[in-house]
């Protein structure tokens, strides 16, 4: 304010328009300033950074090797089961979790039932990484509680039987500890939209509950399912604490490359590192595109 | 309808055994450090260890700073734009909602690239590693501090009120301590919990950027050799974690479901 008070003051004599006094445009860039030069530091360099890096080489030239580099059958298959991973455990939870959410939203089920259930989602969907892979270890390790509950009570042999916790499916049960209670917190809202009148109308045209389903109900939620089921993808995607204390790193996913490429050259190339981690930010960013685009459809029906 | 109710419970069930059980068996793993008897021998051993509790009060000092740079730049950013910018609040809206496509791994990837010469060296020394780590949970907590804050002060009328402080002679410090402040108070207190639960326990970040002086790294590291610890310490993070969302709902923030579990430490 001492600043424009004297840009008033040096005016002189000439006639000054009496709204800059008012509202100084500077002003609102000056605050937002301190924001806009944080995320400048700490979100966008680092990013622009690897991505220059990626299309280096290692004197500092522009060259596309790096990114052929990602298209070799080693790099190509942490993606792979990345990918694999993040969709088996996203449509588990999408599925389960829309059950589990349409039950405790549907009634017959006592009201405290559902506010701790809902309460205890919030505390699940957060509660990951290394303490919940360790949780597992107890639960499902070789000597874990429910191995050898299995085992010993009604005689199955997990282990006997090919399951290990440290690989694909055991680190998908795992990550479903996160990702039921996450599809639960953000289907609840468009479940909740579902309109009683919606139903009672085709009710009482003589609509079957399954052709309410199939008319209404699923084509309403449809947006919100898909868009649900991709941020969990999203999410499962990013996971490195929980794969790594769980796997020791011995799974072969991006982000654990991506950790050993940090603590040690792993891939005898920091550029392709670089070009490894980008290659993450440009998977999320479609992925998070089409989470915005299919909610920008979903909120249409709950506006209305 | 009674078919339905049948399956509501089904799924609420296997939930809930779903859920239930790897707390159950941690929990019951933690009491037996003792051979043949139930004892807390395993929550005393990590009371005594003393790594534990200072990377936790580490971590706790990490995350209120955290807290504090966090609100210091969003607060007057989505007020002022609210106030002066209306047009900006899409950009700035967008650039909350950047981190959500940063893996940590990839974010802290970069900041290490980005600081570990060059203009800013922040590698080299304690405080600069530090402050990075700060900064990078800032960037974390980013999505989820727009959208506690911008929801705060939707829920108040900022231009009106600012203009009666301003016709009574209010100065700008006046108005954001007395007036605005005070009006996000549970918006600020939300979004405080939460970035505390995702500091807390974060691993990725931390161990990259000062290793066992967190309490994440921490954790994993007794994970490594000492079992009955190490569940003695998954059931108090838990805890803490349960805390924290209760403190949440406390202060009355709810409704932001993705904005509260995309940050999460996974």
């Amino acid at each position: 304010m001492s600043n424009n008070a004297r840009v008033v003051a040096s005016g002189g004599n000439r006639p000054k328009p009496p709204s800059i006094r008012k509202s100084p445009p500077s002003f609102a860039w000056l605050g937002v300033l301190p924001f806009l030069v944080f995320v400048v530091l700490f979100l966008f360099l680092p990013s622009l950074s690897l991505f220059v890096g990626g299309f280096q080489d290692a004197k500092g030239n522009f060259t596309l090797e790096n990114i052929r580099g990602l298209f070799t059958p080693f790099i190509l298959n942490a993606y792979w089961v990345t990918i694999k991973i993040s969709f088996t455990t996203a449509v588990m939870g999408g599925i389960v979790g829309f059950f589990l959410a349409y039950a405790l939203v549907a009634g017959g089920v006592p009201n405290w039932v559902r506010s701790s259930l809902m309460t205890f989602c919030g505390v699940a969907s957060n509660f990951a990484g290394v303490p919940l892979a360790q949780a597992f270890i107890f639960t499902l390790g070789r000597v874990g509680l429910l191995t050898v509950f299995l085992k010993e009570a009604l005689n199955i042999d997990l282990y006997g039987q090919g399951f290990n916790l440290y690989s694909f499916w055991g680190l998908s049960v795992t990550y479903l500890y996160f990702q039921l209670p996450l599809m639960v917190l953000i289907i609840t809202p468009p479940i909740e939209g579902l309109r009683r009148e919606w139903r009672e109308a085709a009710e009482n045209l003589g609509a079957t509950p399954s052709q309410y389903w199939w008319h209404i109900g699923i084509p309403v939620l449809m947006p919100s399912l898909l868009g649900s089921m991709i941020l969990l993808f999203g999410n499962a995607f990013g996971a490195y604490a929980t794969a790594l204390s769980l796997t020791g790193g011995l799974i072969n996913l991006v982000t654990i490359l991506i950790g050993s490429q940090i603590k040690g050259d792993v891939l005898h190339n920091p550029n392709l590192g670089y070009a490894l981690a980008f290659g993450m930010v440009v998977v999320m960013a479609v992925i998070m595109s089409i989470y915005y685009a299919l909610r920008r459809r979903s909120e249409y029906w709950l506006k209305q | 309808m009674k078919k339905n109710v049948f399956w509501n419970w089904f799924w609420i069930f296997i939930s809930l055994v779903y859920f239930f059980i790897p707390l159950y068996a941690t929990f019951n793993f933690s009491l037996k450090a003792r051979k043949g008897e139930l004892s807390l021998l395993a929550y005393q051993q990590m009371m005594e260890d003393p790594r534990i509790l200072r990377s936790l009060i580490f971590s706790t000092e990490i995350g209120l700073l955290t807290i504090l740079l966090g609100l210091l730049l969003m607060v007057p950013t989505v007020y002022l734009v609210r106030l002066k910018a209306p047009r900006l609040r899409p950009v700035i809206e967008f650039i909350s909602l950047l981190p959500f496509v940063i893996p940590a791994i990839v974010l802290v990837f970069g900041l290490i690239r980005t600081y570990s010469g060059g203009l800013l060296p922040l590698t080299n020394n304690y405080t600069g590693l530090n402050f990075l780590l700060i900064a990078g949970y800032v960037v974390i907590g980013l999505p989820y501090l727009y959208r506690s804050v911008d929801a705060g002060m939707s829920a108040i009328d900022v231009v009106t009120l600012t203009e009666a402080a301003q016709s009574l002679g209010a100065s700008w410090p006046t108005i954001m301590l007395r007036v605005i402040i005070p009006n996000l108070r549970s918006a600020m207190l939300g979004a405080a919990f939460l970035t505390l639960a995702i500091v807390l326990g974060e691993f990725t970040l931390a161990t990259f950027l000062v290793g066992l002086k967190a309490f994440g790294p921490v954790i994993w590291q007794v994970g490594q050799n000492r079992a009955y610890e190490a569940s003695a310490l998954v059931i108090v993070s838990f805890i803490i974690t349960w805390v924290l969302m209760g403190l949440i709902n406390f202060v009355g923030r709810r409704g932001a479901a993705d904005g509260s579990v995309a940050a999460g430490p996974r």
